[in-house]
This record gives structure tokens, sequence and C-alpha cells, in this order.
């Protein structure tokens, strides 16, 4: 298949770290201990989910699978008409399923990528507006699958009429996008909603919008289910708001909150592109996530993936697995999956013992946090030539450790020939506030074109963990008193 | 007295036929079409007609 699902033995070619004990963050799958600051009970429910644990996100595939076409409110940020193959944006798909289509590409999907853990309903219009698809569509999928998550995301409006049979078909991952809880914020974003066999707008429509959702996300969270909770951050609108979105979710049980920024190109056709709103940069993105820091659980690792996305987070393979590439019917294989989760289970606890060793030593440092970037295309390793990197993962480290707090795209450098030059300029302009990338391999000329930018490309750690060589990156810069 | 879909505006949601009272509204190969002998406007059952309600596309869903 496609190159971008990483082979089996690109996990295992690195030398197993050397490493000692295992201290609190991040200390894995063994022992019952707390991972990633975790309960052990909310770990294993998390620990596969790629979109729920940015550790997770490294070595697991989910797939979405667009049998929601329709929905029920209409957002200022969202237009589902403008379909192209090479976008990758919410509410954005090739094409739209049947639940017995979608039950066919499933199993055919399984077979072929064994990273895959998550079945998600993400539209490209809402997964419980027409909540009978995408219920046929697990159903189905547990015949034959009964191990995959199972995961939906919705709006909110119509979710209160449905909490019971999402709670008894174990679909325990839901994401509910709020982006306010005060409807005079909500009418700028929301110009009507469907409900109750009329159209509504204005602060009428962002009143019940607003009353559905948080109590929806309640009683879900009483049911136990993990609610992820997207917040699209728009610039003069809601930006600040989302701090107010923030507290309201805590106290209504939500597990994670992923603030999104606007996608807003005028060539996307939304209300928003068209009137010349403009998305934050990354900079206001990572202010506004560190403002939240401290309330629910971030998720920062977030790729804003189409809704019949297919593939590790930011890997999508999903051109090649429509519905014309795929067998009629189908036989699940259930080796290639079963074998790539032993491989994982040794290499996470393998990675988590390095990394804990690895940035224990941190803790002494009190040099300034420093933003960085990493080639990888899987695994949690240094193991992606910059050439090829389609996106930058960005990590932080300080004193208190080594974290993924975001991504930077950037399509890629090394595709040949002409143009290669435009696309640095591209690449550095992506890399703004980081000065130091690190990579598998880097060639000379981009090396130095990049040097003259200010941005420092290391290739020695190649195939390294992240944590243990940016950790020992980090290291290397403090005086010598502190590393005695 | 029927609703008719402008089927080069139309996105194929579906939303329509999901909400059509009458199961006027069904799919025709790769576009949405009303059945007029059965489509009252909603005449009776609801304040508008539910196919222009939800509608994502203005002018898409109206009347013959």
């Amino acid at each position: 298949m496609s190159s971008a699902i990483i082979p089996l033995n690109a996990l295992g070619r690195q030398k197993s770290a050397q490493t000692g004990g295992c201290s609190a963050q991040g200390c894995g799958s063994g022992g019952g201990q707390a991972a990633d600051g975790l309960a052990p009970d909310i770990w294993q429910r998390v620990k596969d989910h790629p979109c729920y644990s940015d550790e997770a996100h490294h070595y697991f595939a989910r797939m979405h699978v667009a049998v929601a076409p329709a929905c029920n409110i209409q957002c200022n940020y969202c237009n589902r008409k403008f379909d192209c193959a090479n976008e990758s944006r919410p509410g954005v798909t090739s094409e739209r399923l049947s639940p017995e289509q979608a039950a066919r590409k499933v199993v055919a999907v399984a077979s072929r990528v064994p990273q895959l853990s998550v079945l998600g309903v993400a539209g490209p219009g809402d997964a419980l507006y027409d909540a009978r698809r995408t219920f046929e569509t697990f159903d189905r999928v547990a015949e034959v699958l009964p191990d995959l998550t199972f995961c939906l995301s919705t709006n909110g409006l119509a979710l209160p009429d449905w909490v019971d049979e999402i709670a008894a078909r174990r679909i325990g991952h839901v994401t509910v996008t709020v982006n306010m809880v005060d409807p005079e914020v909500g009418a700028r974003i929301y110009p009507w909603i469907f409900h109750g066999h009329r159209r509504w707008t204005g602060l009428d429509a962002a009143r019940i919008l607003h009353e559905r959702q948080m109590e929806g996300l309640e009683r879900l969270a009483a049911k136990g289910v993990l609610v992820k909770v997207n917040s699209v951050m728009i610039p003069g609108v809601n930006d600040d708001h989302l701090v107010e979105v923030n507290r309201w979710i805590r106290e209504r049980g939500a597990f994670l909150h992923n603030v999104v920024p606007l996608i807003s190109d005028p060539g996307h056709g939304t209300r928003f592109g068209l009137d010349g709103q403009r998305g934050p940069n990354p900079a206001e993105l990572k202010g506004l996530q560190d403002r939240l820091d401290g309330g629910v659980r971030l998720m920062r690792h977030c790729r804003q993936c189409r809704a019949d996305a297919v593939g590790l987070l930011g890997e999508d393979v999903s051109q090649d697995v429509t519905l014309d590439k795929l067998p009629e019917t189908p036989v699940y294989d259930p080796a290639p999956r079963a074998a790539y989760r032993a491989v994982v289970e040794r290499e996470r606890e393998d990675r988590h013992r390095a990394a804990a060793a690895a940035t224990a030593g941190l803790a002494r440092s009190g040099l300034p946090a420093r933003l960085v970037a990493v080639c990888t295309k899987g695994g949690g390793r240094i193991n992606q030539h910059f050439g090829h990197a389609r996106e930058f993962q960005v990590y932080e480290v300080d004193g208190r450790g080594v974290r993924m707090i975001g991504h930077r795209r950037a399509d890629n450098y090394c595709l040949g020939g002409d143009g290669d030059d435009d696309r640095l300029d591209d690449i550095i302009a992506a890399l703004a506030g980081i000065d130091t990338v690190f990579a598998a391999k880097i060639g000379h000329c981009p090396k130095r074109d990049l040097a003259k930018a200010g941005i420092a490309v290391i290739d020695s750690y190649a195939h390294d963990y992240v944590e243990t060589a940016l950790a020992d990156w980090f290291q290397a810069a403090l005086p010598a008193a502190f590393t005695a | 007295m029927a609703y008719q879909i402008v089927a080069s505006t139309c996105t194929a949601c579906g939303a329509c036929e999901f909400e059509c009272p009458n199961g006027a509204i069904r799919m025709k190969g790769d576009i949405f079409i009303v059945d007029s002998g059965k489509c009252t406007e909603c005449d009776g059952a609801h304040d508008s007609p539910q196919c222009a309600a939800v509608c994502p596309v203005d002018g898409t869903c109206i009347p013959l």
C-alpha cells in the first residue's frame, strides 16, 4: 500500500534503550501504574486511541467512514460542498458510504492497515442527526471486529436524544464540538440550526444548541463515556471566550479539550473564508492552549482530519482505500493487527522506560523552555528524512520534561525538480519560532539554507526516541555545574 | 403544490429525504428528486416545508 504506513520492522530497528527504572510520568502498560498522569483504567481506554492520547498517536491509526452526510446545523466555518482529494480538513470526503459499504471498507482496511485501532464516524455532516446510519455501521462492524474502539463526533444538537443508545453500543469515545457557552458569541458562528421541525436563527439558535450540548455532555460523562470537546479558535470571535468554555466543560465532566485553529481559505467557500475572517497563527494557538493548561486535559496533536481519513494522524491514506480499490467481499485477516500490537507493547514499554530515565535529569535544569521540531513517521522516533516530512511535530523541552505541543504542516520539500527552493521558504515560514529541527537525515543544501535562516538541523539522533534525543540535547546545553 | 430540488446546487447530503414527512424525496442516480404526487409542501404537518428548512444551500429546495 502506501509508504505512509510504517512497516512493522521500522519500529524495532533501533537498539533497545538500556535504561533503568520507571518514573511517574509516562510509564506504560506494565504494573498497573498510572500512565501519562492517568488512572490505570482510563489509560487502558485511551492508550490505543490516537486522538485521545498523543502517546498512542505515534503507534495507532484511526479510520473515519463517511456515512453521515446530512447535518442539522450550519456553521460559518464549514462548507461540505467543496471536495478535493488533496484536501485535509473536517467536513471533506471523497465518497459517501452506506452502512453496508462502510462495513466492507472497514474489514478490508483492518486487514491491510495493522495500526488500525479506532473506527469513527465524523460526518461529513453530523453523526447523530440521522443516527440510524451511524449506529447501523457500528453494529455491522462489531460483528466482524468486536475489538475495534468505536468513536463518533457530533455538534451536540441531537446528542441528548441518543445518550442511552451510545452507551449501550459501547461507543466509549465521543467528541462534541463546542465553540461557545454564550449565545451572543454563538450567533456569530452559527447562522441557523434545524431543531423540532423548524429552522432557528440568531440568539434562539445559539441558545438551543448550547443547552443541548451541555445536557448531552453532562449525561454522556455520567455514563462513563470519555468526552472530547473540540473548539474552533476564531480570532476576535471566540478566542478569549474559549477560556470560559474550558471551565464549563470541566464542570460537566469532559475528559479532553481540543482547541483547533479556524481554517478559512476563501477557496473553500465557507462564510468565514469569504468574509475574510482569519484563523490564528501557531503562536496565538499555543498562547491560548497555555492559558487553558491546568483545566481539562488538552489535546495538542490534532490534525483536523477528513471525514473519510484513514491511517496514522498526519499520514492520511484515504485515497488508497476508496471503495473501487477494495475487494467485493473482503475477508478479515486478524494476523497483521495482532502482530503489530505485540510489537507495540514491547516497543512502548521500552520507550516509556527510556523517556522516564532521560527526562528525570531535566528537573535540575533552570534553562528556559525550548521549542523544537521533529521529523517522524511514527513510533515516537526521529526516523524521517527532512525532505520527506509532510509535517513537523513540535515539542517543548524544559525542566518539567519533553512534551508534544503541536505540529506544523509543510508539504513535501523533496519532490525533486523545480520549486524546491520556494518550498523551503514555505517550510522556514512554517517553522516560525523554532530554531532547531531533528531529522533522521538532511541534505547538504537545505541544511545550509536553513542555517542561513537561523534554523539548525540535527541528524545525529537518527532513529532515537524523541524523548531521549531531546532530553540529551537539552542536557548538553546545561552549564557543567548542573550536569555533574 | 409541490417542491423541487435544484440539482446543480444540491450537495446530495440527504437531509431533506430524512426530514420529509411524506416520503416524497428519494435518490435517483446521484441526485435527489421530489415525487410531486406525494409532496404536500408539508401543509398541515409542519409550519414550513421541511426540505427547504433543513437544506444547507439556500434556493435549492424551491416551489415547483
